[in-house]
């Protein structure tokens, strides 16, 4: 990407900053610590894991991520998405802690999307605070150092006798005294400590690290209505838009008639816009685009719109077929992605062979903030205000299609309304500065209504899981066959891969850490007929509904319990080498440094099930399932409390959620990821689902794509935090691990509760036959 | 001429009469703060008060408010200190945010009617307010604790 291109010397202008960054750089007197726009220090070669394999890195240079006014306030900047995984506060709360900060202090500005600036800015794959906590704890100690560095060389003492506590630095000998505001200007003019010379704290000293007694710092804006996301953005003179995006994907307008629209009292252009050449990545799907003086206009008017329209290859596309489809590729042998002893053989010799097949729906991310951006192009300069996950990628995306240089395009980021994964396609973007560049540059806020979201989305996969097992005669497997169907992500990229990619296959496919002699692990062909796109957790949802689904059933098969089978197929405790179990990838980090730990996997199990109280008699009705999940180099496990009723309608009463992340920044978003995961995992597991009839989704909005409500929501999540508190170790990922175990638990309750196996998601109204 | 009150201001609208009150509240007043989810009165993402009752802003005509007071999160207090807003604080309720102006007009609405509410209150009242970050447990929490039900929590559970 472009870490050459020259460094803006604009100010961080920001959507998102609680103070006026214009105020704090240009009022007199007004001290950031040196806005130094020097290339950061050359990484070595050699590294190539974490933060260092991201594109653009990261930057080791407190004076991007720290400023501090006169009157003391630290404006903290986050280079990272806020979509509710709290990453604003986590992120400033590692600065404030490193810095000595009052946090009552502190305020968060939101960088714009520039990573030759500010190193890698994609927000996502539970990355944030793995990635960039040793680095923001490094601006916020090297900020620190400036100041006590200023303090002592006014006071004519050695800076080793000043000492830097809550926003006060102290001479201790001579009793002198100041503020941070007070000495900012003189430590702006000093030099940045490079390498060693940045002394980070001592953990025992952490003062908000670990403690989670942090509110969240945009509290009083979403609570108040003052937070601004990305559909809230206002300009002057600002026009309205949507978008008649083919109903098939893959298809283009033959012919469209636009008198009627123009009819619509305050309907004021039509614009088509072009389809995407292949691959289609991140480009807009094409269509008409509608633009109004206000939102309901332009959704009249694309009402009124008549277009005839060319389906394209996928107009056949029907999920049902699919999944035949699917069903039939995953019977006959695929590419091998991992082998290990002869499965064959071993399944020849087994005392008894189990077989089963799992079929995980299409699903669609559904943040409560559809895809929404404004742009506006003034004298050849494009200004962008976009919920993105993927700053970078938007301003070079927006470049790209209007060709112009990425130096042109100016990318503010909002809050985002969720993201999941959605958000880090941004071809919605690209839709608003289409609008606006036909509009002569007029702002134009591009809305995706709820139907768009739905019917032209950038699906979570469809997957068949096929699994057999051949159990030796105490029950257990001596083979383990697992094929993986589905479309790859990897299709929106290159057009017609039809193969699982590293990133899908390294997520609980080839990495299951079982103690089988004999395993192989095979990717059959599925070629995709829509976009294919991160959701939340990704390819470990299939995976782990499927693994943990059959774990369960070969338990049952042994005639053991299925926590005690689980703990035994992972088996003693041991460190695994991702890479010599055919997982290079290991979610971009260093083998050495984050090997899979099974005794971690065991013990968020054992967690989980000492808290639902396994093994307890449960009520008529009721069952208990468990589950557990590494991702993202975390351990989750699940275990849940439903009962199923007369009718076969599913309550689950309680679910406890234990997960081991290594240490924690901020427990308490920690907690709250967990609850929520909780939520969204059971949403997947009992009602959503996204289907395809004549290529056309289906389900048109949230009625009918059905998501868990607080009426059904578990009544008891219980979220057990294993001890985090060693911050030598590596940090795991946070907001997506919860998912995954999460449907197994609920399923494989399901069958304690009935002795009905159920292999299909969602559940649903599958128990009422 | 349709004539509101929108959070005690007066407001005169002649503009298409079936806009529903979402978009003229945020697009014409530019007030954002209510929010746009779904368009179908399937999420409650857009909740305000019209007559002093909740009501789903995507599919209320701007003229079935005519003469009406609206109120909207940012006129829910003079200081965004109702209670509740207090209490999605105090809880750290929110991650994303988005849905939670929806939440807690809803919640608003509930406390007036029922200021004791029971769980089945509160899951009668607040199931048409989807939140997709799953805060429930906390917006049940909160709602409880505004009430006055449960006690203010001590200290952060760690």
């Amino acid at each position: 990407m472009n870490l050459m291109s020259p460094l803006s010397a604009a100010e961080p202008a920001s959507a998102l900053s609680n103070v006026s960054r214009r105020g704090l750089l240009g009022g007199a007197g007004a001290l950031v610590l040196a806005l130094s726009l020097r290339t950061p220090p050359a990484r070595a070669a050699e590294t190539q894991f974490g933060a260092d394999a991201m594109p653009n890195g990261w930057r080791d240079d407190p004076t991007l991520f720290v400023a501090i006014a006169p009157d003391g306030t630290v404006t903290v900047t986050c280079h990272r998405s806020e979509m509710g995984q709290g990453v604003r506060t986590s992120i400033a709360l590692v600065v404030a802690d490193e810095l000595e900060a009052d946090w009552a202090k502190v305020k968060v500005a939101q960088a714009e999307g520039d990573e030759a600036r500010f190193g890698n800015q994609d927000t996502d794959g539970s990355r944030s605070l793995r990635h960039f906590f040793m680095p923001m704890r490094r601006a916020g100690a090297a900020a620190r150092a400036m100041l006590i560095a200023a303090a002592a060389k006014e006071w004519g003492v050695p800076a080793a006798e000043v000492t830097a506590e809550n926003h006060v630095l102290r001479h201790a000998k001579s009793g002198r005294q100041t503020g941070y505001g007070e000495m900012a200007k003189a430590a702006s003019g000093l030099p940045v400590p490079q390498g060693d010379a940045v002394r980070l704290k001592d953990a025992s000293a952490f003062r908000y690290i670990g403690k989670g007694q942090i509110g969240l710092i945009d509290n009083r804006d979403i609570t108040t209505g003052r937070a601004t996301y990305g559909l809230d953005t206002r300009l002057d003179g600002m026009l309205y838009a949507v978008v008649a995006h083919p109903p098939v994907f893959g298809g283009t307008v033959k012919s469209f008639d636009a008198a009627e629209t123009l009819k619509v009292p305050g309907v004021v252009k039509v614009v088509p816009i072009d389809p995407p050449a292949p691959p289609v990545e991140f480009q807009p799907l094409g269509g008409v685009a509608v633009i109004a003086k206000n939102t309901w206009a332009a959704i009249k008017g694309r009402e009124a719109l008549k277009i005839t329209w060319d389906d394209g290859p996928n107009a056949s596309y029907d999920s049902d077929a699919y999944r035949a489809q699917l069903e039939e590729a995953a019977r006959k042998p695929g590419k091998v992605v991992r082998q290990e002893g002869d499965v064959d053989a071993a399944m020849k010799g087994a005392a008894k062979r189990v077989e089963a097949e799992y079929y995980i729906p299409h699903l669609v991310q559904a943040p409560m903030e559809p895809p929404a951006a404004t742009v506006r192009i003034r004298d050849g300069q494009v200004e962008v205000w976009a919920a993105t996950q993927a700053p970078q990628a938007t301003r070079d995306r927006v470049a790209k299609r209007l060709g112009i240089g990425a130096d042109k395009v100016t990318v503010h980021v909002t809050l985002l309304g969720g993201g999941f994964g959605r958000k880090s396609k941004p071809d919605y973007v690209v839709e608003a500065a289409l609008c606006s560049q036909a509009m002569g540059g007029t702002p134009v806020k591009l809305t995706w209504t709820r139907e768009d979201d739905l019917h032209h989305g950038y699906y979570h996969t469809v997957s068949v899981e096929r699994l057999e097992a051949g159990l030796d005669a105490k029950g257990m497997p001596v083979a383990w066959l697992h094929r993986s169907v589905a479309p790859t992500i990897g299709s929106i990229f290159a057009a017609g891969a039809d193969h699982e990619i590293p990133i899908e296959l390294g997520m609980g496919l080839v990495n299951t850490p079982f103690a089988i002699p004999n395993l192989r692990m095979e990717n059959p062909s599925a070629p995709a007929h829509v976009r294919i796109g991160w959701f939340r957790s990704v390819s470990n949802i299939p995976h782990a509904f499927a693994i943990q689904s059959f774990v369960a059933e070969l338990a049952h098969a042994a005639g053991r319990d299925p926590k005690d089978y689980l703990l035994d197929l992972i088996g003693p405790a041991r460190i695994i080498d991702p890479v010599k179990i055919g997982d290079a990838w290991n979610y971009g980090e260093d083998p050495a440094r984050y090997p899979i730990d099974t005794g971690r996997l065991r013990r968020v199990i054992e967690a989980a099930a000492t808290g639902i109280g396994w093994g307890r008699k449960v009520e008529k009705g009721r069952g208990l399932g468990i589950a557990g999940h590494y991702s993202f180099v975390t351990y989750t496990a699940a275990a849940a409390e439903v009962e199923v009723g007369p009718k076969g309608e599913i309550t689950v009463h309680q679910v406890d959620i234990a997960v081991d992340c290594g240490p924690q920044v901020n427990p308490e978003r920690v907690r709250s990821q967990l609850e929520g995961a909780v939520v969204m995992g059971m949403g997947l597991a009992l009602t959503a689902e996204i289907s395809f009839k004549n290529g056309r989704t289906v389900q048109d909005n949230l009625d009918t794509y059905e998501l868990t409500r607080i009426d059904a929501a578990p009544k008891t999540i219980n979220v057990h935090l294993l001890p985090g508190q060693d911050y030598g170790k590596p940090l795991g990922g946070v907001g997506e691990p919860g998912v995954p175990p999460v449907a197994p638990a609920i399923v494989n309750a399901v069958f304690a509760a009935t002795g009905r196996r159920i292999r299909q998601l969602p559940l649903r109204d599958k128990l009422s036959a | 001429m349709i004539k509101l009150n929108v959070n005690g201001q007066e407001r005169a609208y002649d503009g298409d009469p079936e806009m529903p009150l979402l978009w003229y509240l945020r697009d014409e007043l530019g007030l954002v703060g209510t929010k746009f989810g779904c368009g179908i009165a399937a999420c409650g993402a857009c909740t305000i008060h019209v007559g002093g009752s909740a009501v789903r802003s995507c599919q209320t005509p701007v003229s079935a408010a005519d003469g009406q007071p609206v109120i909207t999160i940012e006129g829910l207090s003079p200081d965004g200190n109702h209670p509740l807003q207090a209490a999605w604080r105090d809880l750290n309720v929110s991650q994303c945010g988005y849905c939670q102006t929806g939440q807690i007009m809803q919640a608003a609405s509930l406390l007036k009617d029922t200021p004791k509410p029971t769980d089945a209150d509160i899951d009668s009242a607040m199931s048409g307010n989807l939140c997709r970050c799953g805060t429930y447990p906390r917006i049940r929490a909160a709602i409880k604790q505004a009430a006055g039900v449960t006690p203010k929590a001590q200290g952060e559970r760690l």
